[in-house]
């Protein structure tokens, strides 16, 4: 991406937009990842938000609205960031929003620098950056509860002084404590006056204050501090050309003069670290204790040996509840279906829309619905492990594996995350420094089995794994435990043979954050789990609810009315699907398949899944329904009695083995293939990944059928 | 893989690296050698002279080490950890 084009169109961009939005103000939510920052959003805006993307850059915008009478702000979170100089992709999408370098957007009206009242050491770090930004900024200090129950008494008013003026509010975001006076102050923002420069590095104020005084182009003092602290390196360079002809010679001088031989960020650092440790010995009454109490009850963990296996037990935890919680709701909503499409059929007698109704709809877009409360519970589990902290400490365990395969502990969220949902796990790749492990990172996540991929691999289990116990597990868990091990084994060795291979290049870095363990707040996390099961029925409701009806459609029709009244019905209804366009496609593509076993019913339900994988269960639950006219008959009893015309049946072991092969391999889903094309930037990496994970999923599933 | 006991061995001034640090130990960094990028990553995040540090476990192998300073807690390499100079403040 030459963020150097982009920044110059941005610029000229701006001066044609007129003056024309939504919102009043736009607020940027600035902060360190772990601040509380989400959280505070969330309190703040509550459900006014909406997810959309920055135009030209398809990156996620994160907008909530502010509303009080006759005004609205608009406040945008950005991404968590510690500095103004960028680690990784997601502190540059951070940074350039602050400096109104994202295409299509202004720079932010004002700041809301939000701050863990526990963590005020790295905080101010970060708020002294922003104040030099001179803009209205407003400092939100979270988890204030925290800090004062580990004896952190922290002095206001001298705070504010130090940090010229800015106006401080202390809050507790989970309990709404000193939301309203935040309110107040985030709408005076946008006139408020601008905060006085800090002292903490006043020869490096000086030396941009004269650069920039020579300017052609009025040029923003931070964005010139950063040019000489940096260098004039990617976003940099536009703005050592705004500085005009003789700029880059002096630049060279004055970061002669200001580093000398040290590194110019370890400088900042330095610099920036005495100012804050200053002001901390003045508006602290004491320095935080290294280790509280509770994390002397968690350090146990983080002994080598205990903390390895903790982090296994967890994952069986996770495992076992995904499986043992969610089946009695599954059964019920799978009875519910079956009742309700026998009970549709009665009411309607034997026509066209009742076929419709209750083969098509129910029997469709039930088999997938019924999968929502293992999704749930699933996605329960990975948000509270991300919000406890937890994530973070599993990719710090598991750093030296990944090492063997030549990533960092860095991949691990990325690919926990992936066990729910691809998308989320790929866009988390973006905190991964280095360009070559990220990708490799995001070519190894869809091989981690999702939560669509769940549905799949249930049905097929519970049909044709025999419910037996070995040892203490359960053979159908045992199965299922093995698929899960072989998605991870699949990501892990392609990782591997592209970092020997097309990403060759020095091992990764690592080295992360970690935050002290902390009990998810209640409500952001019904907050996500009921946007997930939003996604997942919208998508019930839409996508799945169409290809069903078509599916049917294509299956019913067209109706041969010369069927020999000697057949049973189930015979005239086999024979009728047969002589259907579903039918006579499914023939038509049905060679392809036939090494793999499978007949023309599972291969035109296979290709109907190539744009959403889960979409698979939905064909099935159509076709076998259509094709049997038993009442209250299961998917997955109505597979197992499914026949070749010779009588032999489709769903041999050897075939069901390599129908799961090929669900663990294969890319089935475009949203992923969307989003690994804009986190990569072009169409090269996903064709790559689609061909390279379809050819094996085929070959998997040949070799399984041909050899078992 | 050097020898473990290499990063033991005490400097020739007393100090010793962060590498060394035992499980619940304090030190206080006293310099750096700032010429790898990573380490200075770890200087933006609040690691630089006058920092006081605390063991505070560690993964299998004993690598990444994990440190806690005023009230975060961040995990590092060994071969990070050793560009920093520490002296060993409390004796627990």
């Amino acid at each position: 991406m030459s963020t150097k084009a982009r920044t110059s169109e941005t610029r000229v961009a701006l001066q044609d937009i007129p003056k024309r939005r939504q919102a009043d103000a736009s607020i940027a939510v600035v902060g360190s990842p772990n601040s509380g920052k989400s959280t505070l959003f969330n309190r703040l805006t509550g459900l006014r938000q909406r997810i959309g993307n920055y135009p030209g850059v398809t990156v996620e915008r994160h907008v909530g609205l502010l509303k009080t009478d006759g005004c609205m702000i608009e406040l945008v979170d950005l991404p968590g960031t510690h500095g103004l100089s960028a680690h990784s992709y997601e502190e540059q999408i951070a940074i350039d929003v602050i400096f109104g370098r994202m295409a299509g957007t202004q720079p932010p009206d004002g700041i809301l620098a939000v701050v863990d009242a526990t963590n005020l050491y790295q905080g101010l770090f970060l708020v002294q950056q922003l104040i030099e930004l001179e803009r209205p900024i407003v400092v939100a200090l979270t988890m204030v509860d925290a800090a004062a129950a580990a004896g952190l008494k922290i002095d206001i008013d001298k705070l504010s002084t130090h940090l010229g003026g800015v106006p401080i509010c202390s809050v507790v975001a989970t309990t709404g404590q000193g939301i309203a006076a935040l309110r107040d102050a985030i709408i005076a923002l946008p006139d408020s006056a601008l905060p006085r420069p800090t002292t903490a590095w006043p020869e490096l104020t000086a030396l941009a204050t004269e650069l920039a005084s020579t300017a052609a182009v009025p040029m923003r003092r931070a964005e010139v501090e950063r040019l000489i602290i940096d260098g004039a390196t990617g976003v940099n360079a536009h703005v050592l050309e705004c500085l005009g002809a003789d700029a880059a010679a002096r630049l060279a001088s004055y970061r002669d003069r200001l580093f000398g031989l040290d590194p110019p960020l370890a400088r900042e650092a330095r610099v920036r670290y005495a100012w804050v440790r200053q002001v901390l010995g003045d508006v602290q009454e004491r320095m935080p204790v290294l280790l509280s109490w509770r994390t002397r009850v968690t350090q146990f963990f983080n002994q080598p040996i205990p903390g390895t296996l903790g982090l296994f037990v967890v994952m069986a935890i996770v495992f076992q509840a995904v499986f043992a919680w969610a089946t009695p709701m599954m059964d019920l909503i799978d009875s519910a279906t079956a009742s309700l499409g026998s009970w549709v059929g009665s009411q309607l007698g034997d026509t066209a829309v009742s076929s419709l109704v209750a083969d098509g709809v129910i029997a469709g877009v039930g088999s997938v619905i019924i999968f929502l409360p293992q999704i749930l519970i699933l996605f329960l589990f990975i948000i509270l492990l991300e919000d406890s902290g937890y994530l973070a400490r599993a990719a710090y365990l598991l750093d030296r594996a990944m090492r063997a395969v030549g990533l960092s502990g860095q991949s691990i969220i990325p690919m926990i995350s992936s066990f729910a949902c691809a998308v989320p796990g790929i866009m988390a790749t973006r905190v991964i420094p280095n360009r070559r492990d990220r990708i490799a990172t995001i070519l190894a996540a869809p091989f981690m089995t999702c939560s669509a991929r769940l549905p799949v691999y249930a049905l097929l289990i519970a049909a044709f794994v025999p419910a037996e116990d070995v040892g203490i597990m359960n053979l159908q868990g045992l199965v299922l435990f093995g698929l899960y091990m072989f998605g991870i084994f699949m990501g892990v060795l392609t990782a591997l043979l592209l970092r020997r291979t097309a990403l060759r290049g020095p091992k990764p870095p690592f080295a992360l954050m970690l935050p002290e363990f902390r009990r998810p707040n209640l409500r952001t996390v019904l907050m996500q789990l009921l946007g997930r099961a939003r996604v997942f029925l919208r998508r019930a409701g839409t996508v799945i609810f169409a290809v069903a009806v078509i599916v049917w459609a294509l299956a019913y029709f067209p109706r041969s009315m010369d069927l020999d009244a000697a057949l049973s019905e189930n015979e005239a209804a086999a024979l009728q699907l047969e002589q259907s366009w579903l039918g006579r496609a499914g023939h038509f593509v049905e060679p392809a398949f036939a090494p793999l076993g499978w007949d023309w019913r599972v291969s035109s339900a296979v290709i109907a899944g190539f744009p959403a994988r889960e979409v698979v269960i939905a064909v099935l639950g159509t076709v076998y329904a259509v094709g049997d006219e038993a009442d209250e008959a299961t998917l997955s009893r109505r597979l197992k009695a499914s026949t070749w015309p010779d009588g032999r049946a489709v769903f041999t072991l050897p075939m069901v083995i390599g129908l799961l092969i090929f669900y663990a391999c294969c890319l089935q889903c475009a949203a992923t293939l969307a989003v690994i094309r804009r986190e990569t930037n072009g169409w090269g990496w996903p064709i790559f990944a689609w061909v390279y994970m379809t050819t094996i999923g085929y070959v998997g599933a040949l070799l399984a059928y041909q050899l078992l | 893989m050097p020898n473990a006991n290499h990063y033991h061995l005490r400097m020739a001034n007393g100090d010793i690296t962060l590498a060394s640090l035992k499980n619940g130990q304090i030190g206080t960094i006293r310099s750096i050698d700032a010429t790898d990028p990573q380490v200075q990553r770890l200087m933006v995040l609040g690691l630089v002279e006058g920092t006081q540090v605390q063991q505070a476990g560690a993964a299998i192998g004993g690598d990444p080490i994990e440190f806690r300073f005023f009230g975060s807690g961040i995990s590092l390499r060994r071969e990070q950890a050793m560009r920093f100079t520490v002296t060993h403040d409390s004796v627990d």
